[in-house]
């Protein structure tokens, strides 16, 4: 390896200095590098998580592993063509693209779904230390739309600032809302620039877009690739698979679904991230945007803690009664310490 | 059942020259709206290019919105009041108006902007001599449901008013009128006019020493 970097080290001065440097990197890291702590510090990665450990599900612990393995598999040939953004590698792929999506996967999970008429997003609060304010998910985007986002959060918060002044924008020439696949194409041109221009990198954080149009309600969900579908459902960061395959059983139904279901389905996914942690109003935030049946808008707005708290007790209630009538025995009297048989 | 009506004169003048009398003012804009303009008719064709590229790219969308004739209002007012502040007016009176199935039911739609950017919403809009013979007409018989055949008739009335007062029109006109199932522009048409009055006959009779 050393041969080929002196080697290169003769073709030119600009080249020269760039494997040099990245020689030097690659020394440095191996040499200098201090004893590596398992634990890491949460205050330095604010908007990661650790590693998730193996989930109690064991079908749910298998496709996660599965997904793991492919990515060891194929991580074995990436370092030579990762440098960056603009260099393709020899099967065709875009490595930087594929690790700013493996930045996503890192943040918290965020949740959506949508009805004909309304659409949900949620997001787990994860807070850095216990001393400090949760990470802030879920934005307004304007009236009729919201975002929720995992990943590198000062990215999205830069990407929701573009999304405000692009609706903004559009609500000043047209005196109407921007309908919401054109405000996710907006976002998605955006996104593919930097994956096609040398001096940059791609945003590391995806987002679920959700909001209200002429044609209904719409959630979409725009990667670091710069690509965006629309989804009924979507669940993003990491533990999103637990949530998925909960939305994969239900999703079929949503059209028709109740405001007040989706916001329950919703939370439900959320929990299933959650790997055994209670669900509380603090750990997590939902926000809903939708029209009501006689026409009138419900705008994007943050549902607020008391209202979510009721609600997952109400889902809490709903899920002991069934065991209660199943085991003759007496009613659980503590709700609150003893949840491990009712949580997936 | 919402209509909305334009009606107008058939003609496009030279300075004071009425040079050209089968010019139609009037065009659909997408679905939902129709525009008729007086004043400079080439910044009127220049508008109906803007306008154009607007429907063209709203359509290519095909994703169940469309712009409405709100939309399009909005949008002609930031594109007139910005030539304004440039100093370089489009030098027109446009009326633009439509109907639209919004989730509250039909939602309709009139208004005008003219070259200064001024904009409005009513349920009549007039330009021109308009402002002056016919909305005093219209402001006294216009009423909220009126049929069809009654708004021709009031319209044909203010039209009447134009032709006898107003030097620069002549006798062809053209109706328009847009619902929700699309904008129809009927053809030309002139009005019955008479010009049978006892003062008209030897005009000359009168006149004092002149040739």
């Amino acid at each position: 390896m050393l041969t080929h970097y002196t080697h290169s080290l003769t073709s030119g001065p600009r080249r020269n200095t760039h494997l040099l440097l990245c020689w030097l990197a690659f020394f440095s890291c191996s040499i200098l590098e201090p004893k590596k702590n398992t634990a890491t510090k949460p205050e330095e990665h604010a908007d990661r998580e650790p590693k998730p450990y193996a989930h109690s599900d064991p079908k749910i612990a298998r496709e996660i592993q599965a997904e793991e393995d492919e990515d060891e598999a194929s991580r074995m040939f990436r370092n030579q063509y990762d440098t960056d953004v603009t260099t393709w590698s020899p099967a065709g792929r875009l490595f930087q693209v594929e690790y700013a999506m493996e930045a996503v996967k890192q943040g918290s999970a965020c949740v959506g779904l949508r009805s004909r008429t309304h659409a949900v997003l949620a997001a787990a609060n994860k807070a850095a230390s216990e001393l400090s304010s949760h990470q802030r998910k879920v934005f307004r985007v304007a009236d009729h739309a919201g975002v929720a986002l995992a990943g590198l959060t000062a990215d999205g918060r830069v990407l929701s600032r573009f999304l405000r002044s692009e609706c903004i924008n559009h609500a000043f020439v047209y005196d109407a809302p921007l309908p919401v696949s054109r405000l996710a194409l907006r976002l998605a041109d955006k996104a593919q620039v930097c994956t096609q221009r040398s001096w940059k990198r791609p945003y590391g954080v995806g987002l679920l877009v959700a909001g209200l149009d002429e044609s209904g309600a719409h959630l979409y969900y725009n990667c670091p690739s710069g690509n965006y579908f629309e989804y009924q459902a979507f669940a993003i960061g990491s533990r999103s698979q637990a949530a998925k395959t909960f939305l994969e059983r239900r999703f079929e139904g949503y059209n028709d679904y109740t405001p007040d279901q989706l916001i329950r389905d919703a939370l439900s996914a959320i929990k299933e991230t959650l790997q055994g942690e209670k669900l509380t109003s603090s750990n997590c935030t939902v926000a809903i945007v939708g029209r009501k049946d006689d026409g009138t808008v419900e705008p994007f707005e943050m549902i607020d803690n008391k209202r979510i708290q009721e609600i997952i007790e109400s889902m809490e209630a709903v899920e002991e009664a069934p065991v209660a009538a199943a085991e003759s025995s007496s009613m659980q009297e503590d709700k609150g310490t003893d949840a491990a048989p009712m949580d997936i | 059942m919402w209509n909305l009506f334009f009606s107008l004169v058939l003609s496009a003048s030279y300075g004071s020259t009425l040079r050209y009398k089968s010019v139609e003012r009037i065009k659909a804009v997408g679905k939902h709206s129709l525009i008729g303009a007086s004043g400079e008719f080439s910044d009127f064709q220049e508008i109906l290019r803007y306008l154009d590229e607007l429907t063209l790219s709203d359509h290519m969308w095909d994703d169940g919105n469309s712009l409405g004739p709100k939309e399009v209002h909005s949008y002609l007012t930031r594109v007139m009041y910005n030539r304004r502040n440039k100093f370089d007016p489009l030098w027109n009176s446009l009326v633009l108006g439509g109907v639209k199935k919004g989730p509250k039911g039909e939602e309709k739609y009139l208004g005008m902007v003219n070259m200064i950017g001024t904009h409005f919403e009513e349920n009549h809009i007039a330009t021109g001599f308009g402002n002056h013979l016919a909305i005093p007409i219209l402001r006294a018989e216009w009423c909220e449901d009126m049929t069809f055949e009654e708004a021709v008739k009031l319209v044909e009335k203010c039209l009447l008013v134009l032709l006898y007062r107003d030097r620069s029109s002549i006798n062809k006109f053209q109706i328009a009128k847009i619902t929700t199932e699309g904008a129809t522009i009927y053809p030309p048409y002139s009005l019955k006019t008479h010009w049978g009055f006892a003062a008209f006959e030897n005009p000359s009779k009168g006149a004092v020493g002149s040739w």
